[in-house]
């Protein structure tokens, strides 16, 4: 489908068919800040999951719901700021706004992920069709894990949103400040927290969780 | 160094330090010795240290008054070395570590002889408020001179000049319930809350938590009441719901109960934070707290009665005394004199006696005084002087006794003939001011409790008070009290607590005290010896009652005409007595003069807390493009464009860049940017725009809303072709402009200026969510998935070629066009806009593959003479053309038509789109509205200063008729001339005229009004 | 630092991730063509300013970015309610004290049910 089509809408995959050099948005920071190495010390551990595949839905919630179900096997998430995901937890669906969704998967998958969304979705072309839209960001965002017995402090030192278990159980997501950046914070597990992080903010952020997560000897995982 | 080694003042037994763990420490040069435990203050009370500052105004020599954060005189510098200095530290909440070393703020050769006090002594009385305006006014010239030498003598502390060692830190905090102070109520309510399983969090300003409980006479489950508060703080201590924070000060209330609370981590143990595991913890952290609700546990200062030399040394408030005595083992002198107005202070004298030293006399107020405390020092032999008060303290450098007589309150006139008692300490207690400080920050105005004699806190919605903070003194009130409000904020939360039962305390009869302020004496206030209200900011009885008849009625006047309650003091020991003073004179109530108001912080708060970590690289973000790597490696020079680092040029370093140039010499800016504006209108340059901001737009209405939000026409635009558009505010002002393309029917990608990206998508959510929600289409912003290269130049085409499988024929891909396909075998979206007025390709590829494609370009470009440039060089090309940068040519009050640009603006769409009507009202119809206009220098080697105003005569009278400015203006290495863009009233009517811009050196530069396109008029080379 | 409920993540929000717009129920005239110099300019410039309950327009900028009305005493600075567009006030300075919580819900409902799947807006 890389050919300009006539339809609709342009759905484009932009992953190269043939092996090329990528760098994730934190290989300038790794780069210049280094990687402390994760040690018995270390009460804090970052690994960065590069290269997943990143779509925002837009659209009204039943249908959408639907379609997710069909193609993914898992539906939307029920409620504001939660966040559904499958079995193996590499697919995960994270309710943003009452019409948009960020579905993240393994890299690669976000293409042929569009493709079949649209296809059961229909082609919403005029308006007596229910509109959706679908927008691939992979390119415009990471994803970074967050583990260890600190992990919640170093959020707290850095976040507004309150993280307290209760505030803050597994399954939930928010799009919250973030020192003086936005992200998205999300707890798929009891143990695990992620962030969604955009490109242009993650050499700050980086920067930042470094330095915050210093005196718990924080360690980036390769 | 001098060296003192003897505690003369410290007891042998009793307090809560550890006199088997001996600490040395440096103030003012000298050595001295103190304990574990032990505060600043108490150890220099031990060691018989009587003078610690000098005062703000009249240099007077003042001692330790206090012995906690109402602390007015005891203001020290901290600090071994440069980098550590903290100024304004009170030597009361500063706890001692070995080696501290402090020194007076004020004090100038030093505090024992002091230079300023020469004013202080002969010119006191002629020094009433304003005195410094007042007399050093004139010649104005010289004010900033004469404010040099006041400055110096008067100080307030300094900041350190050298890189802080420490760092610091924030903590967001949340939870139900935030209890402010740690004593009797404060623990009970803690302890309340705690055990419902609320979420809790306790601070206390103070080294240990326990507040009064820490120094009291009383015992609680027949016990000592610390060690009541020991088992509490204890129990909290393990409870997983509960945060305590000893050391941390609630500094400011804010809105909707978020608090800042400042936590002093490291500041007991030395002057920069001892490292753990070789990492420095922060020195201190700022706790942001959002509390659902909050309980001021905040108990209450005792006011010291205002009478004559009040301030000099050995006078103290009768609780301190009995602080330092309990809690520190420190007694401050030999000989007590106790001047008091309540039942309360009498444990001064108790405590004095207990300590083994003599107790003069008490000197009571009130008539027949009969409470418990009163029959035991009765009981103890001390002789007890009714219905009298201490007039004036003698003594210059200490306190060598107490003038004393009857006083007639009501009449405010001494009544009787005037004693002199030898002593060396007074102490005086005129009551208890609740600690309103917070709940006045939220807004709430005090009222004033006429049983209570103090103010006591409003409270909005979601606050409590609990305690002495609200007027409820004795012990059992104050625990009772405590549990019930812990119980009262927990239900309006929707949370049950059941309340504590309290620990056994004995009842006590207190008799009433009496409400005095000011102590009359024989003189008038304005001749009787000083009379200090403010010690902080030197305030006098008689300064208030000058402001009063100077014609100052309202407290915050006579507040802001005295500086009483100034600065880091706020009032808190001289605020209520001022406020009396001030009804006095005016022959009011105090309600009627009501108070002043209370701002945070409650206590100074260093920058480090408050930065907290967003300093120095984390100050503010700094983005970055996907090629970034690529511009530092190649040496670019950095332009902050909003948050974002854009390549500004690419200075080269070869010696061949100019004859003369030394091997390793890098070209300066104008080099560069000549370099690279030739490289690109001569061969091909590529520039790294990833920064542009890119919004996906995607509906079956997408069309008519981009119809609607631009001043253009989208109705025609074509599936693989791309739109210039100008995007207005309701006011028919520019506020943004970019390219638009049309991916497909339904499907469109919209480009924004770097800086407006933002705003721009707010924008058009805004539209969308609150005018036209029936329309069908979704915003998604792309700017950071896509990274932008724009290639450009009359060898683009061909070096593009080499990597691509687009087509590039000058048909098959013409100007305004898009295409899709591979680069460097990466699927790309390539556009064909320029910006640069030469041939050009915009390529946007998914940011983690950019770094491949841009340096694939290079591998190919060298042939071609690819020149990497800047944001410098982006901006001369498109000024040579006349493109505008909308923020740089337009400042929201320029129209589409003033830039000349009717040919964007659809004036026969058929809806009415955002900005159209404000097109047509008189305003925007004036002819001689300031329009965008180019400007030739006659001197071509001048380039015009941007901003540069422009008049049409050089020779009219200042001050001149501006009729515009201008708004960019570089220098063209291919018109060998500066030029530039500007704003001319009647502008474009003006063409060929001659205007003048006149600078501040005193140059008149002529310029000729020009088309705003200086390159290529007719678009040719943009189109082959 | 306001605490402010934001109607679509149905949870308080700490004001950083809020922007505010400005006075509410700010409608665009249906034909701006029509409008009188006067009219349009008052549309464009004039707005309340009252020491009280006052309506405001306000975005969660970072996180759902839906824009959402709040009802605030510009006194005491309490949020009264936080709305979502097209939804009427219960809070006005005709009923400082809440209109009946049932009316409000009923219009709501009212207003609601043809919009379940789409975007709510409309300002007026």
């Amino acid at each position: 489908m890389s050919e300009q089509t006539a339809s609709w809408f342009n759905v484009y995959n932009v992953r190269p068919e043939t092996e090329v050099p990528t760098e994730s948005p934190l290989a300038w920071s790794c780069h210049h800040s280094g990687r402390p190495s994760v040690s018995e010390k270390s009460r804090v551990v970052l690994r960065e999951r590069a290269m997943l595949g990143h779509l925002i839905l837009r659209g009204g919630a039943i249908m959408l719901d639907e379609a997710v179900r069909e193609v993914l096997g898992f539906g939307l998430p029920g409620r504001p700021n939660t966040l559904t995901r499958d079995e193996s937890g590499e697919r995960s669906i994270q309710w943003l706004s009452p019409d948009e969704w960020l579905v993240i998967v393994p890299g690669g998958e976000e293409f042929d992920l569009e493709g079949k969304l649209r296809e059961a979705l229909g082609d919403a072309h005029d308006s007596s069709d229910n509109h959706y839209a679908i927008v691939n960001v992979s390119g415009g965002q990471t994803l970074l894990e967050l583990e260890g017995e600190c992990a919640r402090e170093l959020l707290m030192k850095s976040t507004p949103y309150d993280v307290h278990p209760d505030a803050f159980p597994v399954g939930k997501g928010v799009t919250t400040i973030f020192a003086k950046a936005s992200l998205i914070l999300r707890r798929p597990t009891e143990d695990r927290w992620e962030l969604v992080l955009r490109r242009s903010f993650a050499d700050y952020l980086y920067r930042w969780i470094l330095d915050a997560g210093r005196e718990y000897a924080i360690g980036v995982d390769a | 160094m001098s060296q003192s080694l003897k505690q003369p003042n410290r007891l042998h037994e009793g307090g809560r330090i550890d006199r088997s763990h001996t600490l040395s420490f440096t103030f003012n040069g000298t050595r001295y010795q103190g304990h574990a435990g032990d505060t600043l203050a108490s150890a220099l009370l031990s060691n018989g240290v009587d003078i610690v500052n000098r005062s703000f105004k009249y240099s007077r020599p003042r001692g330790i008054v206090a012995a906690g954060a109402e602390e007015p005189n005891a203001l020290v510098q901290l600090g071994s070395s440069e980098a550590a200095q903290v100024p304004n530290v009170r030597a009361t909440q500063q706890a001692l570590f070995e080696g501290l070393t402090a020194q007076s703020t004020n004090g100038w050769p030093n505090v024992q002889r002091d230079a300023m006090s020469l004013i202080g002594k002969l010119g006191g009385r002629f020094m009433p408020p304003g005195f410094y305006y007042k007399t050093f006014m004139a010649p104005a010239s010289m004010w900033m001179t004469y404010e040099k030498y006041i400055r110096k003598g008067a100080g307030l502390g300094r900041s350190p000049m050298e890189r802080d060692p420490d760092h610091y830190d924030h903590l967001h905090q949340h939870c139900d319930l935030l209890v402010i102070g740690a004593g009797p109520a404060g623990l009970m309510a803690g302890l309340t809350a705690a055990r419902s399983g609320a979420r809790v969090i306790l601070c206390d300003e103070q080294e240990e938590m326990g507040g009064s409980l820490l120094d009291s006479r009383e015992l609680l489950d027949h016990q000592p009441a610390y060690r009541w508060a020991e088992r509490v703080i204890d129990e909290l201590g393990r409870l997983d719901n509960v945060t305590l924070l000893p050391r941390t000060t609630a500094n400011g209330y804010h809105d909707h109960h978020f608090v800042t609370l400042h936590e002093r981590r490291t500041e007991h143990l030395g002057e920069t934070a001892p490292l753990v595991d070789g990492v420095r913890p922060a020195r201190s952290r700022m706790h942001r707290v959002r509390a659902g609700q909050v309980l001021l546990a905040t108990g209450a200062h005792e006011r010291p009665l205002v009478y004559g030399n009040n301030d000099v040394p050995g006078n103290l408030i009768a609780g301190a005394v009995s602080t330092y005595i309990r809690r520190y083992g420190v007694v401050p002198g030999e000989k007590l004199v106790l001047s008091t107005t309540n039942d309360h202070g009498y444990r001064a004298a108790l405590d004095w006696i207990d300590a083994g030293r003599e107790v003069v006399a008490i000197v009571d107020a009130r008539r027949n005084p009969d409470g418990d405390l009163v029959a035991e020092a009765r009981a103890r032999g001390i002789r007890i002087i009714d219905g009298a008060a201490v007039l004036e303290a003698r003594g210059e450098k200490r306190v060598s006794g107490a003038r004393v007589a009857a006083i007639d309150v009501a009449a405010f006139k001494v009544a009787g003939q005037a004693e002199t008692l030898a002593c060396d300490t007074i102490a005086s207690s005129g009551g208890y001011s609740p600690v309103i400080h917070l709940a006045s920050h939220t807004g709430a105005r005090p009222s004033w409790d006429d049983e209570l004699l103090g103010f006591v806190p409003s409270l909005v919605k979601g606050v409590h008070a609990a305690g002495s903070a609200r007027g409820v003194h004795g012990l059992a009130e104050g625990l009772a009290d405590g549990t019930a409000k812990a119980c009262e904020a927990l239900a309006a939360l929707g949370k049950s607590a059941d309340a504590i039962a309290l620990p056994q305390v004995d009842a006590r009869y207190e008799s009433t005290a009496c409400a005095l302020y000011q102590v009359p004496h024989e003189k008038p206030t304005l001749r009787a010896p000083k009379q200090f209200v403010d010690l902080q900011n030197d305030v006098t009885a008689a300064a208030i009652e000058l402001a009063t008849r100077e014609g100052f009625e309202s407290i915050e006047h006579v507040k802001r005409y005295t500086a009483m309650g100034f600065g880091t003091d706020q009032g808190k020991l001289g605020n209520i007595n001022g406020m009396a003073i001030a009804a006095r004179c005016l022959g009011k109530s105090i309600p009627e003069v009501g108070t002043t108001v209370f701002r945070p912080n409650y206590t100074p708060v260093t920058f480090g807390a408050i930065a907290g970590r967003h300093c120095r690289e984390l100050f503010e973000p700094k983005r970055y493009t996907a090629l970034h790597q690529w511009h530092v490696e190649h040496g670019a020079e950095f332009e902050d464009v909003g948050q974002w680092k854009r390549p500004w040029y690419f200075p080269q370093v070869r010696p061949q860049v100019r004859p003369d140039a030394t091997n390793g010499e890098r070209e300066s800016m104008a080099e560069a940017v000549a370099r690279e504006c030739l490289a690109v209108r001569e061969k091909v340059g590529i520039l790294d725009a990833s920064t542009l901001g890119k919004i996906d737009i995607q509906g079956p209405d997408a069309r008519e809303f981009l119809g609607r939000i631009y001043t253009n026409k989208w109705a025609k635009l074509a599936v693989g072709r791309a739109r210039y558009g100008l995007m207005c505010k309701d006011d028919g002002m520019l506020m943004d402009d970019g390219t638009t393309s049309c991916l497909a029917e339904n499907h469109f990608l919209m480009t924004t200026t770097t800086g407006g990206a933002a705003g721009v998508m707010e924008w058009l959510e805004l539209w969308h969510q609150t005018e036209w929600p029936e329309l069908d289409v979704t915003f998604t912003s792309v700017t950071d998935h896509w990274a932008t290269m724009t290639v450009t130049g009359p060898e683009a085409r061909k070096l593009l070629a080499e990597i691509t499988d687009i087509d590039l024929d000058r048909d098959a891909f013409q100007f305004m066009d898009w295409r899709q396909g591979k680069v460097a075998g990466v699927p790309v979206r390539v556009f064909r806009i320029s910006f640069t007025g030469e041939l050009a390709y915009e390529i946007n590829v998914q940011a983690n593959y950019a770094m491949h494609v841009w340096k694939t370009l290079f591998e190919h470009g060298d042939k071609y003479g690819l020149t990497p440039y800047g944001t410098e060089t982006m901006h001369v090309l498109r000024a040579e053309k006349g493109f505008i940068i909308a923020g740089q040519d337009t400042d929201g009050s320029v129209t589409p038509e003033d830039l000349g640009m009717q040919w964007a603006v659809g004036y026969d769409k058929p809806f009415p789109w955002v900005g159209k009507r404000a097109l047509s009202r008189s305003d925007t119809r004036r002819v001689d509205r300031k329009q965008l206009v180019g400007l030739k220098p006659k001197d071509p080697k001048v380039v015009l200063k941007e901003g540069a105003q422009i008049v049409l005569d050089p020779d009219h009278a200042i001050p001149m008729p501006m009729v515009g400015h201008v708004t960019s203006s570089y220098y063209s290495p291919t018109l060998e001339s500066g030029f530039a863009l500007a704003v001319v009233k009647g502008g474009h009517s003006r063409m060929g005229e001659t205007v003048y811009l006149p600078m501040a050196d005193g140059k008149t530069h002529a310029a000729e009004i020009v088309s705003t396109i200086f390159v290529d008029p007719k678009g040719a080379r943009q189109n082959v | 630092m306001f605490h402010i409920y934001c109607p679509y993540c149905e949870e308080h929000r700490e004001e950083e991730e809020f922007h505010p717009k400005g006075q509410a129920h700010i409608a665009r005239p249906e034909d701006p063509e029509a409008c009188s110099d006067e009219q349009w300019g008052d549309y464009l410039f004039f707005r309340d300013n009252p020491r009280g309950i006052h309506h405001e327009l306000w975005v969660h900028a970072v996180g759902c970015r839906k824009f959402f009305n709040i009802t605030r005493n510009t006194v005491s600075y309490e949020i009264l309610e936080t709305y979502k567009m097209g939804e009427a006030p219960r809070f006005t300075a005709e009923h400082p004290e809440g209109r009946p919580a049932e009316t409000v819900a009923a219009e709501r409902t009212a207003a609601g049910a043809d919009k379940v799947e789409r975007q709510q807006g409309a300002k007026a």
